[in-house]
C-alpha cells in the first residue's frame, strides 16, 4: 500500500487559539465552504500542492513537543475532512503516542448516510470544535453556499458519540448578530450533551490585504469589525437562552 | 512628642551568625537569613502620596529634556568623580532615597577618563562645550583610554574597524559589564572593607611581576575609591563607614556604592547586581519589629528604583545609534533558586516588581527575573501579570544558569552572568560573521570599500558557489578574524585598565576575580541560512567590474534556520562552535576565560547598514537579525519552532549569552473569552457516557 499524503498549508508549532492548551496545529489545504468572511481564503484551493506525510508531521511534533504543555495536535484548515483517510491516519497514530487530538471543522461534508469513514476517523478524535456559521438555514446558504443541515446533524451525532464538542460562532455584524439567531444557536447547544465551551469570534477584516493579494473581491467590502464587547454581549444571549432551556428540561 | 522621640528606629534582632561575620561573604549572609515568600501580591502597598509627589516632579524633569533635544543640562567643568559635586536633590523633603550623579537631577555628568574626544563630542551634539582647561588638561597632560587604545592599534585593526567587520568595540567609551558587589556596603560599611582590601595588599609580596605590580597598584586605588564613598556619604550627611542598621540605610549605604559607579564611569552597562532578596532581610527584620510599615517599605523602594531610572550619561548620538536609545542597562536580578532547592524569592522581590504599578514602566532598571520551573506560584502569576499590563521584565533561564554560577550570580546589561563580587567580564562587542563570509568569498576585500581589509587568501572565482569551497574558505577567514579580535579587545582592556580602571566597582569585588573574556558574534541566521542556500540550493555570484562579488541570485529554495530543521540548524551550531573554538586559541588578557554571546539586540541595524549582500538573499544594508533570531520573516513554523531551532544552540560555547528577541501581540497568547466551566456542571448531571472520552 502507498503511503498517503496531505495536502498541507503550513504548520504553527506555537497554537493558543485552536484548542486547549499550547498546540501543534495543522492547516490543511482546500475547503468546500466559500465563507464571505473567512480569513483564510489562501486554504480554499484545492490544488496547491504542498504534500507532507505522517511520519513527517509526528517527526516535527516530536521535536517540539516539551513546548507544548497541556496541548496537543488540532488540525484545521481549510477542511481538514476533505483529506479524511490521511486525517484520520494521522490522528491514529497521534492517539498511539497519546497525543490529545483536536479536529476543528465545519462539519459540512459530513454524510448521515454514509458514516464508515467519520466512525473510524472519531474513534481517534478527543475534541471536535465545530464552527456554525449560521443557525438559519437559509441565511447559512447565503452566508457559504451550502446548506447547514447536516452540520447540525453532525453536531448531535458528535454529541451522540459523546465526544466533548466547543461551539465556536463567528458573530458578524448584520450577518449572524440579530438576537433571535443567536437564541435559536443557544437552544440548539441546549440540546446537545458534550458541549464543553462556547468561543465566539468577533468578526474582523484583517484578511483584506490576502484577498487582495489572491486577486479575490472582498466579499464583505466595509463592513466594520465587530467589537470585543459587542462579541461578549452576543455570547452572553448565547448563553442566556442556553441556560434557560437547559433549566425547564 | 514623646512617644515619637521614643519610637524605635533601630531593631535589636541580630541576624543570624555565619561564615558572612568572619569574611566577606555576601551570599552566606543571605542564605543564612532571608524569609522565602510563597504567598501572593496582595500585600503590596500602592505609591504613598510622597512617591507620588515625587515622581510627578521626575516626570516634569523628563519632559524638560525631552523638549530640550534630549539633554536637559551637561557638565562642561567639572571633571566627575566620587566626591566631585555637592549634594543634590530632586526634592529633599520627600526623597527617602538620596543622591544624585551631579549636583542637580539629570544634570549629565562630565567623564573624560574614556576618552576626551567623545566627551567633547557628547557636549558638542547637544549644544555645549567642554572647558578649554579640560580640553587641554585630557589632551596635554592626562592621557586617555581612548588614546592608549590608538596608540597600540595596529594598521590592520584600525582597517577592520573601519570597514565594521568588528565594530561597536569599547575603545573610546567606557566598557562597563561590571558589577559591583554594592551590597557589602550595607552589610559591611566601608572601614571593614577598607582592612579586608589592605589585607588583600599587604598579602602580595615576594617578586615583583606586572602582574602584581598592577593589582597592588589596583587595590591602593580601590581603597582611595572606598575613602571617597565615606566622603560622598558625608556630603549627604550619613556615615556609612559601619553597617546599615536598618532597612533604610542598607538601601541608603546601597545606594551610594553604585552612585559611586556610575560617578566614575560611563559604562556601556552599569548594572546593579541582585540586591533586591539582601534588602528583603533588613526589611523583614524592621518589619517584624514594627519599626517601619509595608509601606513604608514599599516607599523606599520606589524612591531607590526612581534613582535607578534617574541615572543617565552624556552619550553622542552615533552611540546612541548603535544601542537604538540612551540604555543604562541598570540591570537588576530578581528571584531564582538556591542551590538548596529553596527559591530565592522574598516579599521584596514582588516590591521590586511593584514599582513598575506605583511609578509606571519604564526599561530601566532592567528588572530581569531569574526564571525558574521551581519559583513560587504566587511569584509567576505575579510576574505574568506585571508582564501583561507592562512588558517591561525580561526573563532570564536561572535553570540553566545556576548549574554553573551558583546562586549568587547577577546579569549584567541583558545577558551576561557573572558571580557578584566574585567575577568580571571584559566588555568584547562584536565581530561580524556575516561580513566575514563575504571576505572569504572576495577573498579579504571588503565589499562595501571595495579594499583590502583582511588577509589576501585566494578569491572564489566560480560563477556558482560550492558548499566546500566556501566552508574551507570560511574556515580559514574566521580563523583570521577571531586571532585579530581578540588581539584587538587584549589592547582595549590592557588600556582600560591602565587609563579608565573602574577602581569604586572592583574594590567592592574580591581580591582574585574570575575574569571573563566576552566576545560575541553578529549575523549568525544570516550565516546560517547563506551556507543553507549554497548547500541546497544553487547560489550563483554576481560580480562588479574589477570580479569582486557584490551581488547573489539563488535559485531554489532551501532550508532556513528558525524552523526546527536540523539541516540548517546544524550550520549555526558549527558556527557557534567553530568559532568559539578559534577565540579559545588565542592568549586573552589577565588570563581571562574567552567567552562569547550571540546578542546583538539593537546594534543588529547597524552591523547591518555596513554589510554588504548576502547569499542567503539579504540584501546590502538590510538589518542582520538581532542576537541569535532566525532572519525576519523566515521563521514559517511558528514561535515554537523558531525557538526550538535557537535552543540548539550550545551555551558552553556561548556563555555570555544567547539571545532571542520575540515579540507577540496578546491575542496570541490565547483567548481569556471562552467560554467553559458553567457549561461543564450543567452536563455532568446528564451525560453519564462520556468516560471513554475524558481524558
Amino acid at each position: 500500500m502507498s503511503e498517503i499524503l496531505g495536502n498541507i498549508h503550513s504548520i504553527e508549532t506555537c497554537g493558543t487559539v485552536d484548542g486547549p492548551g499550547v498546540r501543534f496545529v495543522v492547516f490543511f489545504q482546500g475547503c468546500p465552504m466559500r465563507c464571505k468572511y473567512c480569513h483564510n481564503p489562501d486554504t480554499w484551493n484545492t490544488t496547491e500542492n504542498h504534500t507532507v506525510s505522517v511520519d513527517e508531521i509526528l517527526r516535527q511534533y516530536d521535536g517540539v513537543k516539551n513546548f507544548l504543555t497541556n496541548g496537543g495536535l488540532t488540525a484545521t484548515g481549510g477542511e481538514p475532512l476533505l483529506q479524511i483517510d490521511f486525517l484520520t491516519e494521522l490522528f491514529c497514530r497521534a492517539k498511539e503516542k497519546s497525543i490529545h487530538t483536536a479536529l476543528d471543522t465545519s462539519g459540512v461534508l459530513f454524510n448521515p448516510e454514509n458514516t464508515t469513514k467519520i466512525d473510524e476517523l472519531l474513534k481517534a478524535v478527543d475534541l471536535v470544535m465545530l464552527d456554525i456559521k449560521h443557525i438559519d438555514d437559509t441565511e447559512h446558504k447565503k452566508l457559504t453556499g451550502h446548506s447547514n443541515k447536516n452540520i447540525l446533524k453532525f453536531a448531535k451525532y458528535v454529541s451522540d458519540k459523546c465526544i466533548p464538542l466547543w461551539i465556536r460562532h463567528v458573530v458578524v455584524p448584520t450577518i449572524t448578530d440579530e438576537e433571535r439567531y443567536l437564541r435559536e444557536l443557544g437552544k440548539f447547544m441546549a440540546s446537545l450533551k458534550t458541549v464543553k465551551a462556547l468561543d465566539v469570534l468577533p468578526y474582523h477584516d484583517m484578511a483584506k490585504p490576502k484577498y487582495a493579494q489572491l486577486g479575490i473581491d472582498y466579499p464583505l467590502k466595509d463592513l466594520p469589525p465587530l467589537t470585543k464587547e459587542e462579541a461578549l454581549n452576543a455570547r452572553g444571549i448565547i448563553l442566556e437562552e442556553f441556560g434557560r432551556v437547559r433549566k425547564t428540561k | 512628642m514623646e512617644t515619637l522621640l521614643e519610637k524605635k528606629i533601630y531593631s535589636t534582632t541580630p541576624f543570624v551568625s555565619g561564615k558572612w561575620e568572619t569574611e566577606i561573604n555576601v551570599r552566606d549572609f543571605i542564605q543564612k537569613n532571608y524569609t522565602l515568600y510563597e504567598g501572593d501580591s496582595e500585600f503590596l502597598a500602592p505609591a504613598t502620596e510622597g512617591t507620588k509627589k515625587l515622581w510627578a516632579e521626575c516626570m516634569d524633569l523628563f519632559k524638560k529634556e525631552r523638549e530640550n533635544g534630549g539633554v536637559l543640562d551637561m557638565d562642561t567643568e567639572i571633571v566627575s568623580t566620587i566626591t566631585s559635586h555637592g549634594a543634590g536633590y530632586i526634592d529633599k523633603s520627600l526623597e527617602t532615597i538620596v543622591g544624585l550623579q551631579t549636583d542637580k537631577p539629570l544634570k549629565r555628568s562630565l567623564q573624560p577618563f574614556g576618552g576626551i574626544r567623545m566627551a567633547e563630542a557628547s557636549c558638542h551634539s547637544y549644544g555645549y562645550k567642554v572647558s578649554p582647561e579640560v580640553s587641554e588638561i585630557f589632551t596635554k597632560y592626562r592621557k586617555t583610554h581612548n588614546q592608549g587604545v590608538f596608540d597600540a592599534y595596529t594598521p590592520e585593526m584600525k582597517a577592520a574597524r573601519h570597514a565594521a567587520i568588528i565594530t561597536g568595540l569599547p575603545d573610546a567609551y567606557g566598557r562597563g559589564r561590571i558589577i559591583g558587589d554594592y551590597r557589602r556596603v550595607a552589610l559591611y560599611g566601608i572601614d571593614r572593607l577598607i582592612e579586608d582590601k589592605k589585607e588583600q595588599f599587604a598579602s602580595l609580596s615576594g617578586e615583583m611581576r606586572p602582574e602584581k605590580i598592577q593589582l597592588k597598584e589596583e587595590i591602593s586605588e580601590q581603597i582611595r575609591a572606598l575613602n571617597e564613598m565615606k566622603e560622598l556619604g558625608q556630603i549627604y550627611g550619613f556615615d556609612i563607614s559601619k553597617p546599615a542598621r536598618n532597612a533604610k540605610e542598607a538601601i541608603q549605604w546601597l545606594y551610594f556604592g553604585y552612585l559611586a559607579a556610575v560617578k566614575e564611569q560611563n559604562g556601556a552597562a552599569m548594572s546593579i547586581g541582585r540586591t533586591s532578596t539582601f534588602l528583603d532581610i533588613f526589611i523583614e527584620r524592621d518589619l517584624k519589629d514594627g519599626i517601619i510599615t509595608e509601606s513604608e517599605a514599599q516607599e523606599m523602594i520606589d524612591h531607590f528604583i526612581m534613582k535607578l531610572r534617574l541615572v543617565k550619561f552624556a552619550r553622542t548620538p552615533e552611540y546612541n545609534e548603535l544601542f537604538s536609545g540612551d540604555p543604562t542597562w541598570v540591570t537588576e536580578s530578581i528571584a531564582g533558586v538556591g542551590i538548596d532547592g529553596r527559591p530565592l524569592v522574598t516579599k521584596n522581590s514582588f516590591r521590586y516588581l511593584h514599582t513598575l504599578e506605583n511609578l509606571g514602566t519604564s526599561p530601566e532598571p532592567n528588572l530581569t527575573v531569574l526564571w525558574s520551573t521551581k519559583l513560587p506560584h504566587g511569584f509567576k502569576k505575579y510576574c505574568a501579570h506585571i508582564s501583561i499590563t507592562t512588558s517591561s521584565i525580561q526573563y532570564e533561564n536561572d535553570d540553566v544558569m545556576r548549574v554553573t554560577h551558583g546562586d549568587d550570580y547577577a546579569i549584567a546589561c541583558c545577558v551576561s552572568s557573572m558571580v557578584v563580587g566574585k567575577e568580571m567580564q571584559f566588555f568584547g562587542a562584536r565581530a561580524n560573521l556575516a561580513k566575514c563570509l563575504l571576505y572569504a568569498i572576495n577573498g579579504g576585500v571588503d565589499e562595501r570599500l571595495k579594499t583590502q581589509v583582511g588577509p589576501k587568501y585566494r578569491p572564489i572565482t566560480s560563477e556558482y558557489l560550492d558548499f566546500d569551497e566556501v566552508m574551507e574558505r570560511y574556515d580559514d577567514m574566521m580563523e583570521w578574524l577571531a586571532g585579530l579580535y581578540v588581539n584587538t579587545l587584549n589592547i582595549i582592556h590592557y588600556m582600560h585598565d591602565k587609563y579608565c580602571y573602574e577602581r569604586s566597582q572592583m574594590a567592592l569585588h574580591d581580591r582574585d576575580v574570575k575574569r571573563y573574556f566576552a566576545t560575541g558574534i553578529a549575523g549568525l541566521s544570516v550565516v546560517a541560512d547563506s551556507l543553507s542556500a549554497i548547500k541546497y540550493a544553487k547560489v550563483k555570484t554576481v560580480r562588479d567590474e574589477n570580479g569582486i562579488v557584490t551581488d547573489y541570485e539563488i535559485e531554489g529554495d532551501y532550508p532556513k534556520y528558525g524552523n526546527n530543521d536540523d539541516r540548517v540548524d546544524e550550520l549555526a551550531v558549527h558556527l557557534v562552535k567553530t568559532f568559539m573554538n578559534k577565540i579559545r586559541k588565542h592568549y586573552t588578557y589577565r588570563n581571562s576565560i574567552p567567552t562569547m554571546s550571540i546578542l546583538t539586540i539593537t546594534s543588529n541595524v547597524v552591523y547591518g547598514k555596513k554589510t554588504g549582500n548576502t547569499p542567503d538573499g539579504r540584501k546590502a544594508g538590510v538589518p542582520l537579525a538581532p542576537g541569535a533570531n532566525p532572519m525576519h520573516g523566515r521563521d514559517s513554523h511558528g514561535a515554537v519552532a523558531s525557538l526550538a531551532s535557537v535552543a540548539k544552540l550550545p551555551f558552553s560555547d556561548a556563555q555570555d549569552g544567547i539571545s532571542n528577541t520575540f515579540s507577540i501581540i496578546p491575542n496570541a497568547l490565547g483567548k481569556d473569552e471562552v467560554f467553559m466551566g458553567d457549561l461543564d456542571m450543567d452536563l455532568s448531571l446528564d451525560c453519564g457516557c462520556c468516560e471513554d472520552n475524558i481524558q
